[in-house]
């Protein structure tokens, strides 16, 4: 039992992570209408952004503090330059651009950090164990993850459903002429909504760093899973995504940690050790599937609902 | 694009795809053929994703995991002692048709995005199954020992034979795709993809037809799978990996989708392309990964498009 409600508290982590990085995907798939593939090209450059200069200042936290704000400027000069040239055309033409950004950012982070990967080190008392179930020793930082996942999803909350912001945002993804026809200024609104993204990006990328490698290319897995996330959830919704990321999460964790154990009885120690690990994959993959065919809107349908 | 010049381009990329392996003997660079068969063969799968890309206007972005099924089918016949190709390639196909045909009854009930989400979803649940059946290799992939076998008729260990045979595939794949593109068939599967709606109307029954022409390009794409285990004699899970499937459709695009020649120009452009920037440097993908989002931006009908006479300022 303990053991299963450890697992659920890994799943609710990654699922928050998960949140982290669908939470800026589906605010500009949702306004601006736009496949950004390169989402998870921006959650690596924030690794490797927190990663060096951490080294450099011998602190997580003026990483983390660095990275942010060099993410988000690196968000609003990719708007300015090429994502603003997207919007309105036709989706095959997002994903060629954006893949096209895909092979820029991986070779461009290889040539300035080389290929080997870099590793984030925690601050000490990050890097210790506490008892948030009585007698199951959980580390810190898996619980900080789940800390500034909800602080996140908060502050979302509140930027969505109760600022002069958010009410332009909501209005935008359900009728951005006629907002633009009231004088707001619309190119401006997705530049930052573009640049507030790409810092959630990065945000899950520092985040992450610490208990994965930071690598080339390990945006790209996770930006698939986000992208199931804001699928499940509604595109466009960040609630739909923040539901969404924590049963995929949950999903996922539960079934990489008991599948192999379920499936031994059946088909024996061999079989399962193989097969549990690509089942559980599958899975997710399915659920998406089975959501796209029987609920396409999503859990969560946005509001303007176009498409 | 006027029907003589895509005979005038497809004759002529034919005669020098057809001319590569004695330049290649003659200049003295075997690798020219391994490339070249490569790119013949990766054609094959362009020319398949075109059929629904640029005709249907099916925006898949999983078609490598027919690449992937097709070289799995006989990598995995090999592993167990069947080498025979009469067997291999007709069951490669059986099995990426009917793929095709479950998976895409699914896919054709979405649209647009989500269309594009549901192929991405569908291939990397296979990306997975291969990573995780560790018997037959998983991450690691898959050697095949021999290459499949058709008694005395050809002996694919041969490479210029290889070649010859992949290059014929190919020729097959293109005339394929081009008598479907001028039939009945083809202009209703057009025909849906500009006005769906109105094609109903006029009493088509456009689902099927839809799904006609995605069981035919997921049949060609195990093909070139086929051939590609063949031409590696090794299979692994990086083929079907999503990225691949975003390189052909980057091949579609770039040679010209809606053409029937397109795809092949878009190839062996992309695939040379590659090989020479990466001659030039080790760090390509820096120019290569610009030009891809260039291309998408001033996007024009592709090598084909910009070939075309303008028609209209």
């Amino acid at each position: 039992m303990t053991l299963f409600l450890e697992q659920c508290l890994n799943g609710l982590q990654l699922g928050l992570l998960l949140f982290l990085l669908a939470a800026g995907l589906t605010l500009v798939f949702g306004i601006m209408d736009l496949v950004n593939l390169a989402h998870g090209s921006l959650y690596m450059v924030g690794a490797y952004l927190a990663a060096w200069f951490a080294k450099r200042f011998d602190s997580f936290f003026i990483g983390l503090a660095a990275a942010l704000p060099v993410a988000l400027l690196l968000g609003i000069v990719l708007e300015v330059l090429v994502i603003r040239r997207l919007y309105g055309r036709d989706h095959l033409v997002h994903v060629l651009a954006t893949f096209g950004l895909i092979l820029f950012f991986n070779e461009a982070v290889r040539l300035v950090w080389g290929a080997a990967g870099l590793t984030l080190a925690l601050p000490e008392f990050l890097g210790t164990w506490v008892q948030v179930i009585p007698g199951v020793p959980y580390p810190v930082y898996r619980v900080a993850i789940i800390v500034v996942g909800l602080l996140v999803a908060a502050f979302l909350y509140f930027l969505v459903q109760h600022t002069r912001v958010g009410m332009l945002i909501r209005a935008g993804a359900a009728d951005r002429e006629m907002v633009g026809a009231l004088g707001v200024n619309i190119r401006l609104l997705y530049t930052l909504v573009f640049g507030v993204g790409a810092c959630l990006a990065a945000l899950a990328g520092v985040m992450a760093a610490p208990i994965l490698t930071v690598q080339i290319g390990m945006g790209e897995t996770i930006l698939i899973l986000a992208f199931v996330v804001i699928v499940i959830g509604g595109i466009g919704s960040v609630r739909g995504a923040f539901v969404a990321a924590i049963i995929v999460g949950v999903l996922d964790t539960l079934g990489r940690a008991f599948l192999p154990g379920a499936l031994k009885q059946t088909f024996g120690a061999a079989a399962a050790s193989t097969a549990a690990p690509a089942i559980s994959a599958m899975f997710i993959y399915l659920l998406m599937a089975a959501f796209l065919i029987v609920r396409p809107e999503g859990l969560f349908p946005a509001a303007g609902g176009r498409k | 694009m006027s029907t003589r010049l895509q005979f005038a381009l497809g004759a002529g990329l034919l005669i020098a795809l057809a001319a590569i392996p004695p330049v290649a003997s003659l200049a003295g660079i075997p690798f020219l053929l391994t490339l070249f068969t490569r790119i013949v063969i990766v054609a094959i799968a362009s020319v398949s994703l075109n059929l629904i890309l640029g005709y249907g206007g099916m925006y898949s972005l999983g078609h490598a995991v027919y690449i992937g099924i097709g070289g799995y089918t006989v990598g995995i016949l090999a592993f167990h002692g069947v080498h025979s190709g009469l067997v291999q390639w007709p069951l490669a196909l059986a099995v990426s048709a009917l793929f095709a045909l479950v998976t895409g009854a699914l896919c054709l009930r979405t649209r647009g995005v989500y269309f594009i989400m549901i192929t991405l979803a569908f291939a990397q649940m296979v990306y997975f199954l291969t990573v995780g059946v560790a018997k037959y290799g998983g991450d690691d992939g898959l050697t095949i020992a021999r290459r499949s076998s058709f008694g005395g008729l050809v002996n694919l260990a041969d490479r210029t034979t290889f070649y010859y045979v992949s290059l014929a595939f190919l020729l097959a794949a293109v005339l394929v795709v081009w008598r479907i593109s001028r039939s009945h068939f083809g202009m209703v599967v057009r025909g849906a993809c500009a006005n769906d709606r109105r094609m109903q109307a006029l009493g088509f029954p456009t689902y099927r037809y839809r799904l006609a022409a995605y069981v035919i390009a997921g049949t060609m794409g195990g093909l070139a799978g086929a051939l590609l285990a063949n031409q590696t004699d090794f299979v692994n899970p990086e083929m079907l990996s999503w990225t691949r499937s975003g390189d052909l459709m980057i091949m579609v695009i770039l040679g010209g989708s809606g053409s029937v020649i397109g795809p092949v120009a878009g190839t062996v452009a992309y695939m040379v392309l590659e090989e020479v920037l990466s001659g030039i440097t080790e760090h390509w993908q820096i120019i290569l990964g610009p030009l891809v989002v260039l291309m998408a931006l001033v996007r024009q009908g592709g090598i084909v498009g910009w070939l075309s006479p303008k028609r209209h300022a």
